[in-house]
């Protein structure tokens, strides 16, 4: 129940992919709301530290969900999918990992730029591994907001599929994301 | 004997100096003995202090005749460093030195007014952010002469003060924030 197993996920991971799912979308709408965020805005400095700070925590969660995957079974394919249907699901899921990855990553790479670390909540500091100077802050914000935008469209043809295979295909893809199966 | 032709060529020397026109030197961004900063004012409470790490200049100077004096400035608007990555970034960006369309800033001066002890005003063409605009830096003459490693070098530092907006700078940061005041220190080789 707490891992997966072959039949279906666990709840562990389950809980981790609706967590995960909430703090993509939400730290997607506090980016858009913060850039243009004017000086004298209460939340000119609080909104950028709570989206690095909810960042940093996706990096350590998405880090531990691949771990996870990788110590626990794998669930089969939902059987009624068509060879195309499963392959498909399975590349669409390591697309959408490696797009987190690079996005968390490329926003890290921004505040980091001059050696300075991350404070998360005012918890722990994530130091600054690389500062790579202006050129690239710059070009790592560009590629953090161009692949921002590509993984919440990524994610949202990712949830209406799931829709889909609920209501039209009548299948269980959904539900094994809602519960465990027994 | 021999000190005497040393004294001869030392005298030589000298009025050859004297008589020489302006020498051109070459700012030192070697040893960077040469900073450009600036100060403007957050939110009336403090001030933030920064400077451009690259750029390049040069200079004529001749002490007998300042007022013939020259200097140009050339500044890599990308290298402006507030030690704080994501301020230096907005800095960069579109709501101020738009980096990307403006690279560079530059400060030809036009004319050079003496105003006696080692001080003048420079006045010359500041390009900063796409618009040319007139300002004066007022300057003064450090120290010169031979360095310890066999060249020769005269420094001066300078301070002017400009308005962003009069250069189009987007943001407004507000009232206590319109200004910025500009410092340079620096010191040429000569050629």
């Amino acid at each position: 129940m707490f891992r997966n197993s072959s039949k279906g996920y666990g709840w562990l991971t389950i809980l981790i992919h609706w967590v995960a799912a909430l703090a993509i979308f939400g730290l997607f709408g506090l980016g858009v709301y913060m850039v243009d965020l004017s000086y004298y805005d209460p939340w000119y400095h609080d909104a950028p530290e709570i989206h690095k700070s909810i960042g940093m925590l996706l990096i350590i969660l998405v880090m531990f969900r691949l771990l996870w995957r990788w110590l626990n079974p794998r669930p089969h394919p939902v059987e009624s999918l068509s060879r195309l249907e499963k392959s498909a699901s399975e590349w669409v899921h390591r697309g959408l990992y490696l797009i987190i990855l690079i996005t968390l990553v490329m926003g890290y790479l921004i505040p980091t730029a001059e050696g300075r670390g991350v404070n998360v909540f005012g918890l722990f500091e994530v130091p600054a591994l690389y500062a790579g100077g202006e050129d690239m802050a710059d070009l790592a914000g560009e590629i953090h907001e161009w692949l921002a935008w590509a993984l919440v469209i990524f994610a949202a043809v990712h949830g209406i599929a799931a829709l889909k295979h609920h209501f039209i295909d009548k299948d269980k893809t959904l539900v094994r994301m809602l519960r465990p199966e027994k | 004997m021999k000190k005497l032709l040393m004294a001869a060529a030392f005298a030589g020397a000298s009025l050859f100096n004297v008589a020489a026109l302006a020498d051109d030197y070459q700012f030192d961004t070697e040893g960077q003995h040469a900073f450009i900063q600036f100060k403007i004012g957050h939110l009336g409470f403090s001030y933030i202090v920064g400077q451009f790490n690259q750029f390049d200049g040069s200079f004529s100077y001749d002490e007998s005749n300042p007022a013939a004096s020259k200097v140009s400035v050339t500044i890599d608007t990308s290298s402006v460093d507030t030690n704080h990555a994501e301020r230096d970034k907005h800095l960069r960006s579109a709501d101020f030195l738009e980096v990307d369309k403006y690279p560079e800033a530059t400060f030809v001066s036009k004319s050079v007014k003496p105003m006696g002890d080692g001080k003048a005003q420079i006045v010359g063409d500041f390009t900063f952010h796409g618009v040319t605009k007139e300002v004066v830096i007022d300057a003064t003459h450090v120290g010169g002469g031979k360095d310890p490693w066999g060249g020769v070098r005269q420094g001066f530092e300078g301070t002017t003060k400009f308005a962003l907006k009069d250069f189009g700078i987007p943001k407004d940061l507000g009232p206590a924030s319109k200004e910025v005041e500009i410092y340079m220190s620096f010191e040429g080789v000569r050629q």
